[in-house]
């Protein structure tokens, strides 16, 4: 077996190092009852790397690759350029196979790289401080409705309707156990915000208002007077972002007040994955740091004055606070906060902000051309790279249909809310660098295919 | 036996200090770096994207007008400054990573070949199900063999990491509890537990209680069942325990905890100590999470991504998350808030936004097909065998707490009972960094003074094995001839220790610029 080096004489060595006879010998704690005397069922033995692949490859070619098609399909994870070099860098073995840096003296590389994406992520959020990563935006999601809970002492918050559905969905999951009320509503299919609705239902009640920006149909309002009223009511803030692209193009949360930001980092550097590993951002405002969730990277100096990194404020977390910490988090999203890292750094102000635009510039070509397909009205005033298309009819049926013209045309709003009717015409489109001339104009015969 | 290979002489100690400095501070391929904000500007950047076309902004008058504040780097800049990150790391790669509890095993690199298949990695996760059969088919099948391998009822697939499968297991058996009208407050943790376990069990809205552990590392179970009670939902065991041991009474405790009328949580962390040999479900437990970064052996990564599948019992099995892949005629379907009213109403409901760590499925998949029936229990054996040979190899220079009570399984336990005065484990850990050496886990369980907790796995060799075996037992018999010079441990490493007092009381996360700094408003 090539990945096991002993050898039956090692074996046979060690056992009598050991004072065993038998391998079985050691698991003697086990009670017999629940000795397996036979193979699990079904399995078959160990196999050639060759064999392996040959199986995993038959599973992958059943999938339809985004890259192979008109593809734009976003509302929560997108599809953007990864330098080559992000990859190459991320599979260094010491950073590949190392793990949490316990051990500082030997982990300066992860601590290190670390503060930087620390520092990448309060700048990119406008916040001052960032930690390590969470699991991904809609968890670091639910952790923010939590922590404004125990920065407030407040159990009561308000979801903007543009929030993406499965982190309302994550957040209501969580709220039934720990007695947390949220007010939720489904959106409307039309130009404006929830803003409006927000700033009327903010009270002396409300623990944060939770805000997607830019919101699930692709739509941007101006934060500040959310920011405003709810700190007049004693109430945070929490911005959700989860097109990360779009800070380059617009106004950071944190300059317009957001007390906490969260969001997905999966756009940058972390590819699509079906869904996961993906990695949660998360930032705030420097006060509210000891009731931040998850590791934090900060700066110190060795015994010789030389400048290094450590793991700090642990005294927040579970290995050190057990059940009074402030999240049960541990191992989070190190690897893929690493890609975004290195992806930020190839971008830089000037990279991030041109590849702002491109996404903007090209979405809005795009936007313009598909609202020129009969039936077809483009929903959204403002958008940044995703917007919002009212179809003459159920916009579900339609994309599955494009798909097997080979077209991944966007997903419809009845797939993402169901019993909304009212939301059944709704087609979010997301549209990136990637996307070419031909693919939008692929996607344009797609839906007067679908539509006719 | 030649302990010092590595050339580490003791008077090297002192020499340390006064070591002649160079102009850039670098010794050699020992390099410094700066920080990326230190050599980039936000003028530099490492991409070259194409023409835009010209249209009319709608970005609603909240176009971005500050500066971001971040560091460009060209792309050879880029690759230097990561590369030479890296080299302050250590890894599996670069030796053997013993750290107990966290399993550093070899990372198969077909693994990663896998992973990257575009069918695979360029895959979206709202893509209409008729286009992606083949990632709903890796999730199947992985869970397919979760639920033989563990001998439980069914798999909850999407939960991230540990923890978060942790929280998925007691959120499934709070529902039960719950739809039975037998709401409870209480969850039972063993002294000896990570520090995830009760932070989840109070995550979820419980109470903890600890159960002590007997002089033998393991359960009291005569405390635990005099505890139990009506207000007892469930325990939480970690098994085999974090003392590295078996709980050989397991199935007597889950009967006691079912007549309570509550249900049996067990942390999978060290699954790999006995995958292919025991099946947790024949313990009887109702709820487990699996580290597939653990068992099966994706990569650690510096700290994540994990996964943390939960395989469940056939009562808790009603109540598991949303979404889940169930085969449908011959075809893959995904289970979603939609359709888990027809026939899966009592789901406790989402717990992430999409389908799980994908990434790590189709590397655990992989490395199950890979290793095989016979391979899976091979290594849960090699895991064992090697941590018993450390164990017996260093329990006369070490005291071992249990080493009395029998065979240990994947981990070996030492306490720091006998060092010289003055010293402490931490001081041992720290030489042996200068000995080439990850440490152990230090200080966990929290059950032995001092505790230092070493988990080789079955990917090392023997000739590995020993030459860690005489390092460490260098280092201790140093310790316990009271060595103060390993104080002053690790002196070789990119860095001597760091002052994390300092990080703490003035916490610094990010990067402030000196010039910046003077100008904040």
């Amino acid at each position: 077996m090539r990945y096991l080096p002993l050898s039956d004489a090692d074996r046979r060595e060690m056992l009598g190092v050991v004072g065993a006879k038998s391998i079985d010998d050691l698991f003697v704690d086990v009670p017999a009852a629940a000795q397996l005397k036979e193979k699990i069922g079904g399995l078959a033995d160990h196999a050639s790397e060759l064999a392996v692949e040959r199986h995993m490859r038959g599973l992958a070619t059943q999938n339809l690759v985004a890259g192979d098609v008109p593809f734009f399909i976003g509302a929560g994870a997108y599809r953007h350029h990864i330098p080559a070099s992000v990859d190459h860098l991320i599979q260094r073995g010491e950073f590949l196979t190392s793990y949490t840096p316990y051990q500082p003296e030997i982990a300066q590389g992860t601590l290190q790289a670390l503060f930087e994406f620390q520092t990448q992520v309060a700048r990119l959020y406008g916040c001052e401080v960032a930690n390590a990563s969470m699991y991904d935006g809609s968890t670091a999601c639910w952790e923010a409705i939590t922590m404004a809970g125990r920065v407030t002492r407040r159990k009561k918050a308000l979801l903007s309707s543009g929030l993406h559905p499965h982190y309302v969905s994550v957040a209501e999951t969580m709220a039934k156990f720990t007695g947390d009320v949220l007010e939720t509503a489904a959106p409307e299919l039309g130009p404006d915000t929830d803003a409006e609705r927000l700033l009327a239902a903010i009270d002396g009640e409300t623990s944060a208002v939770v805000v997607q920006y830019p919101d699930i149909l692709g739509r941007i309002a101006d934060l500040a007077p959310i920011a405003e009223k709810a700190h007049a009511n004693g109430a945070l803030l929490v911005v959700v972002v989860t097109e990360p692209v779009a800070l380059g193009a617009i106004k950071s949360p944190g300059e317009m007040g957001a007390d906490i930001v969260v969001g997905e980092g999966q756009a940058i550097g972390v590819g699509l994955n079906f869904g996961g590993p993906y990695v949660g951002l998360f930032a705030c405002k420097e006060k509210f740091v000891r009731q931040m969730p998850g590791r934090l990277c900060g700066e110190t100096v060795d015994a010789e004055g030389k400048r290094g990194f450590v793991l700090t404020l642990s005294t927040r977390e579970q290995h050190i606070r057990r059940e009074k910490a402030t999240s049960n988090i541990c191992t989070n999203a190190g690897l893929c906060a690493l890609a975004f890292s290195v992806h930020m750094t190839l971008l830089g102000e000037k990279g991030l902000r041109q590849l702002a635009e491109l996404n903007h510039a090209k979405a809005v070509a795009a936007a313009e051309r598909l609202a020129r397909v009969p039936g077809v009205t483009l929903v959204n005033d403002t958008f940044f790279n995703e917007f919002t298309l009212k179809l003459p009819k159920e916009a579900r049926p339609a994309v599955r249909q494009m798909a097997e013209m080979g077209v991944l045309g966007g997903v419809s709003l009845g797939r993402l809310y169901p019993a909304e009717d009212s939301l059944a015409n709704g087609l979010i489109v997301a549209v990136t660098e990637t996307t070419t001339e031909d693919d939008v104009e692929a996607l344009a015969k797609a839906l007067e295919g679908v539509l006719a | 036996m030649t302990i010092n290979a590595s050339g580490w002489r003791p008077e090297m100690g002192e020499a340390g200090t006064g070591e002649a400095t160079t102009f850039t501070g670098n010794r050699a391929l020992m390099l410094e770096e700066a920080l990326l904000f230190e050599i980039g500007d936000t003028q530099t950047t490492g991409v070259d994207l194409d023409a835009k076309p010209a249209v009319k902004s709608r970005l609603g008058g909240l176009e971005r007008n500050r500066e971001i504040g971040l560091a460009g780097l060209t792309e050879p800049q880029t690759v230097r400054h990561y590369t030479r990150l890296s080299r302050q790391n250590y890894a599996i790669d670069l030796g053997l990573f013993p750290l107990g509890s966290c399993t550093m095993k070899h990372n198969p690199r077909l693994n990663e070949k896998v992973a990257r298949m575009p069918g695979f990695a360029d895959v979206h996760p709202l893509q209409p199900i008729d286009t992606v059969q083949g990632a709903l088919g890796v999730i199947a099948e992985l869970g397919e063999w979760l639920i033989k391998l563990t001998g439980m009822h069914s798999v909850a697939m999407s939960p991230k990491a540990g923890a978060h499968g942790e929280l998925c297991g007691l959120l499934a058996i709070r529902s039960a509890l719950e739809a039975r009208g037998d709401a409870r407050e209480v969850i039972l943790v063993p002294e000896s537990a990570h520090g995830t376990n009760p932070a989840t069990a109070a995550f979820a809205g419980y109470r903890v209680e600890n159960i002590p552990a007997t002089e033998r590392g393991r359960v009291d179970v005569a405390a635990l069942k005099a505890r139990l009670g009506p207000d007892v939902a469930a325990v939480m065991i970690t098994n085999p325990n974090t003392c590295g041991l078996f709980e050989p009474d397991m199935i007597e405790i889950s009967k006691a905890v079912h007549e309570a009328g509550g249900l049996v949580y067990c942390d999978g962390a060290n699954f790999n100590a006995i995958v292919g040999r025991v099946r947790p479900g024949d313990l009887g437990i109702d709820a487990m999470h699996i580290n597939l970064h653990k068992t099966f052996s994706t990569p650690h990564g510096g700290g994540g991504p994990g996964a943390g599948p939960v395989v469940f019992s056939e009562a808790l099995t009603p109540f598991a998350p949303l979404p889940f892949v169930e085969a449908k005629d011959g075809h893959y379907v995904l289970v979603e808030e939609e359709t888990a009213g027809e026939h899966h109403a009592s789901s406790f409901g989402r717990m992430t936004a999409f389908n799980g760590q994908m990434g790590m499925f189709t590397r655990a998949l992989t490395y199950i097909l890979s290793h095989g029936a016979d391979g899976l229990r091979q290594v849960a054996e090699d895991a064992v065998l090697n941590a018993n040979y450390v164990l017996r190899s260093l329990d006369n220079v070490l005291d071992a707490p249990f080493g009395a009570s029998g065979p240990c399984m994947h981990e070996a336990l030492f306490s720091d009972k006998g060092f010289g005065e003055g010293l402490s484990t931490l001081d041992l850990a720290k030489a042996l960094i200068d000995e080439g050496f990850h440490p152990m886990t230090m200080y966990f369980p929290l059950v032995v003074h001092g505790a230092m907790l070493i988990e080789p796995t079955e990917t090392e060799s023997k000739a590995a094995l020993d030459q860690f075996i005489g390092a460490l037992r260098s280092v201790a018999q140093r310790a316990k001839a009271g060595d103060a010079s390993l104080k002053a441990a690790p002196i070789h490493a990119p860095r001597r220790r760091l002052d994390e007092t300092q990080a703490a009381r003035k916490p610094v996360l990010v990067y402030k610029a000196p010039v910046q700094a003077q100008a904040a408003e």
